[in-house]
This record gives C-alpha cells, structure tokens and sequence, in this order.
C-alpha cells in the first residue's frame, strides 16, 4: 500500500513540476518582460512591432498574446495582470475603463474598416455589397455580439441590404479562413484581414464601409508590473515606427 | 480503505465542483428567467436537445455494431483499428472539425462530389449531427466492447450448438447480455454531443436555429454579455446533471 509520505511526496513533486513550468519562461541575466493584451486583428502588426521594439531595446522582451477584445476585457476585470491593452474597438476599451483597470487614457493609434474577401481570382465577380444578397451566394460573417459583427450590421443597415449568412463566426480570422479554405463565396473581414492572407484571397472594398469604422484605443493598465515598459511601448506603437508598421498592414491612421 | 486516502479523494471532487459552484455565484438570479428564456437560448437548447439524440441514435445504430465486430470478430489488426475508434476522444475537437471538412467541405474530396450532386453539408444541422456523432460514437463503442469483452462468450458458443444461427445467438443472447453496459453507454454519448463544441464550430459553423447548439451560444454569448453566456451555462450543467441523474447513475454503476 502507498503511504501517506509516499503521498506527499508525490504532490509535492506535482506542484514543484507546476511551479517550475511557470518559473521557466524567465530569462536570466535580469531581462524584463512587457505583457501586452492586443486584439486578435493585431496580431500580425504587433509581431512585428514587438520584434522591432525588442531589437532597439535589448533586455526586453515583448510578450504579446492575441484574443478576442471582449475575452481580453473579461479576464482584464477577472485580474489578469498586464501592462498594455489594445483593443478593437472602443467599446470594449469603455469596459475596461468603467472596470477600473485602465492607467490613463486610452489613446487611438489606428484604424480599420470592412471590405468584402472572396477567394483569388474572384470568381463569383462580386463587385458591392449588393452582390452578397444574391440567392445561394454562400457569405459567411462575424456574429453581431464581436466588433466585427456590429461592423457588418452596421454596414448593411448603411447600405439598406439584409445579408442572409451561411453562418455567424465569432471572430474575423475564423471568417477568413472559410474564404480562404474555399468553403464560403465571400466573408465581410476587415482591410488588415484580407492583407494578411493575400496569397488566398482577394479584397473587394465597398463605399459603405466607411460608414463602420473602427477606432483601435490603446492604453498602459493600471497595474501594470512594468509601467515604465509600458508607457514607452505605448509611445513606440503611436510613433513613426508604430504608424509606419501598421499602414502597411493596411490599417488607417486616426 | 487506508483513510488517508480521503484527502486526495476530497480535492479531487473539490476540483469538480467548485466551478461548477463558482459559476453559481455569477448568476444574476433576478435576471435568469428573462436570461434563459430569451429566444437565443431556446432556439440553441431546442437544437442541441434535438440534435444530440439524433446523433445518439446514429451512434448506436453504427456504433453498436461496430463494438460487436471489433469485441467478436477474428480480423488481423483488431488492436489497430480499436486504437483508430479511440481517436476522436483524444483529438482536440477542433482538429475532429477541420478533417471533417476537409472530407466533406466543398474542396474536399467527398464534398466535391456531393456539392457536384447539389448537397452542402456545412453549414447546415446535419453537419451539426456529423460532428456530434463523430465525437461522441467511440463512448458508445468502447463501452458496449468492454463489456462484450468481459462477457463470457461460451454463452454464445454453447447457443450456437444447440443449434441457434447467427442472427438468432446475437438477438436472444448477446444482446441481452449487454444492455446494462448499453444504457451507460448510450448517456455517455447523449452527454457528450450534448457538450460537443469544436468539431461542431469548425465543421457547421454558428447560426441561430440552424447549427448554433447551446455550448456554441454561449461562447457566442460571452462575448458582449457574460451573464447571459453564464445563465445558459447553468442551463448546460443542469441538463447534463439531469441525464447522469436520472438515466446515468445506475446505468454507470452497471445495473439495469
């Protein structure tokens, strides 16, 4: 029979491996980490600016994770501890104020707008909006309760058009990669999204689109670990570096 | 029984049931009426309901048979292809989902052809059912052949001698000797397409009334209004509890 020491060896050993795990992500040599929460259409820009900021500030390192704005806000309000916050829209930004964890004030740094991803070669020759109300035309986008969803009602009630979709995806990447894997006609995504998978799908932008444009607010949270970190990574996204980054990904400026 | 053997055992169940109570104290009991029976979550429960006994039966009328082959039949590779119906339960659902469009999808090589012969599954609540039962069938499969397994097949070979063919030995004779496994089996499987998420997300998509079950509204729901996502999530735990309660525990504790 296993004895209780055997026992309590056992679980100690547990929560050593557990502790380790979480223990090793740190460097040695004192290098800091800057945590940033960034919504997922950042995800390709931020990489990039994360590397760049790395690189001209050595000892650093940027850790960047990738989510839905609204679970961002969630686990933000849950405690999760971080030092910046990008989010996709200001209304998740307005949650995260009214919840007390924001330092200051959220400042735009971008932003972005819908257009319409079908794949290469278009070859349904979608042209406007109007084109996704077609019968049988496959469209599949973003459910109203994530920002690119209200973007898409927003859009269609601009354009007077009831788009009836295959279905409702709960984040942009999920309807660009119906597109992309050819499984939908077309999606509503945003500009960034259909820049980022060029080589499988093509972008057919619309007038109505500019009716639903989206402020991307930034802000250093209020517990941060590193506020230091924090203010200057703020300063670098809102910079020439930052803006020069981010237009290339197709983002506008504010 | 060692006693000391309680306190492990007691952080164990605590690891079960204090989230599921935690989830408790977010619900907002003034608004769980209006909550759970908005017409979003009515809709998600009445398909997930639906959808999920189908699969169920689906998974019975394959699965069952499947069990008896792989339990009964003298084929070579047995052992590879038990290892093959154990793979949806350690797949990550999502990757259950992309393989099933890529089979079934418009691109893939079967949906190809069915989207030649104008059927679309993705998308639709049949695509729901494919997922769920893809899931859930091997609960079905494995349960009914371990029992089978632990059966003593001289029962079957002594009816064979006197006499009963095939048909008759399975009917009066193998089939009987199952059912207290089949009743457990079958609530697992009910349960776990009930809870099915990322096969059915990847593979059918999300829209209310078609292909939005319930674990997918909530996630939908989640994202602007938590406390509407966490009263559907009761309503989850509730029925999943009602269907190990009521059907489940003698069932799993292998009585009839």
């Amino acid at each position: 029979m296993v004895g209780p020491r055997v026992v309590a060896a056992l679980a100690g050993l547990a929560l050593l491996a557990a502790g380790c795990s979480t223990g090793g992500g740190e460097q040695a040599q004192g290098e800091r980490t800057v945590t940033v929460l960034a919504a997922a259409s950042l995800t390709e820009s931020f990489d990039q600016l994360a590397e760049r900021f790395e690189a001209e500030n050595p000892g650093v390192e940027v850790q960047v994770d990738y989510a839905g704005s609204s679970t961002l806000v969630e686990q933000l309000t849950q405690g999760r501890r971080a030092d910046v916050f990008a989010s996709a829209d200001t209304k998740n930004m307005d949650k995260a104020t009214k919840a007390g964890v924001t330092g200051g004030e959220p400042q735009v740094f971008a932003t972005n707008k819908l257009t319409i991803a079908v794949p290469k070669g278009n070859p349904d020759h979608i042209g406007s909006l109007a084109d996704l109300t077609a019968p049988g035309r496959l469209v599949v986008q973003c459910a109203p309760e994530v920002p690119c969803g209200s973007a898409s009602a927003t859009v269609e009630r601009a354009a007077g058009l009831d788009i009836k979709p295959a279905s409702e995806e709960n984040d942009v990447k999920s309807v660009l990669r119906k597109v992309a894997a050819g499984e939908a006609d077309a999606g509503l995504v945003y500009v960034t999204d259909a820049r980022s998978a060029a080589d499988q799908v093509q972008a057919v932008d619309f007038p109505e689109a500019d009716q639903a444009v989206n402020d991307y607010p930034i802000v250093a949270l209020k517990d941060a670990p590193e506020p230091e970190l924090a203010a200057k990574f703020l300063d670098y996204v809102r910079g020439p570096v930052g803006e020069q980054v981010l237009t290339e990904h197709g983002f506008g400026s504010e | 029984m060692p006693g000391v053997l309680w306190v492990p055992a007691a952080l164990a169940l605590a690891l079960i049931v204090l989230p599921v109570l935690g989830l408790l104290t977010r619900v907002d009991p003034a608004r769980l009426p209006e909550l759970l029976t908005s017409e979003a979550a009515l809709d998600a429960l009445e398909l997930s309901v639906r959808t999920s006994l189908v699969a169920t039966v689906l998974s019975l009328v394959f699965g069952g048979p499947l069990a008896v082959v792989l339990a009964r039949a003298r084929v070579r590779g047995s052992r590879v292809l038990r290892a093959v119906v154990l793979l949806p339960l350690v797949l990550p659902p999502v990757v259950g989902g992309l393989a099933l469009l890529y089979l079934l999808g418009r691109t893939g090589p079967l949906g190809g052809l069915l989207d030649d012969a104008g059927l679309r599954l993705p998308y639709t609540t049949a695509a729901v059912v494919l997922a769920q039962t893809f899931v859930a069938m091997p609960f079905l499969v494995v349960g009914l052949e371990g029992a089978l397994r632990s059966a003593d097949a001289r029962y079957e070979q002594v009816a064979a001698t006197l006499g009963a063919g095939p048909w008759t030995t399975f009917r009066r004779v193998t089939v009987p000797m199952l059912l207290p496994a089949l009743g457990s089996s079958v609530v697992l499987t009910f349960a776990r397409a009930l809870g099915e998420f990322g096969a059915t997300i990847t593979f059918a998509g999300s829209l209310q009334g078609t292909t939005r079950t319930l674990p997918l509204a909530i996630y939908t729901t989640a994202q602007s209004d938590v406390d509407a996502a966490v009263a559907m999530s009761l309503l989850l735990v509730v029925l999943a509890l009602l269907v190990i309660g009521v059907a489940g525990t003698r069932a799993v504790e292998g009585r009839t």
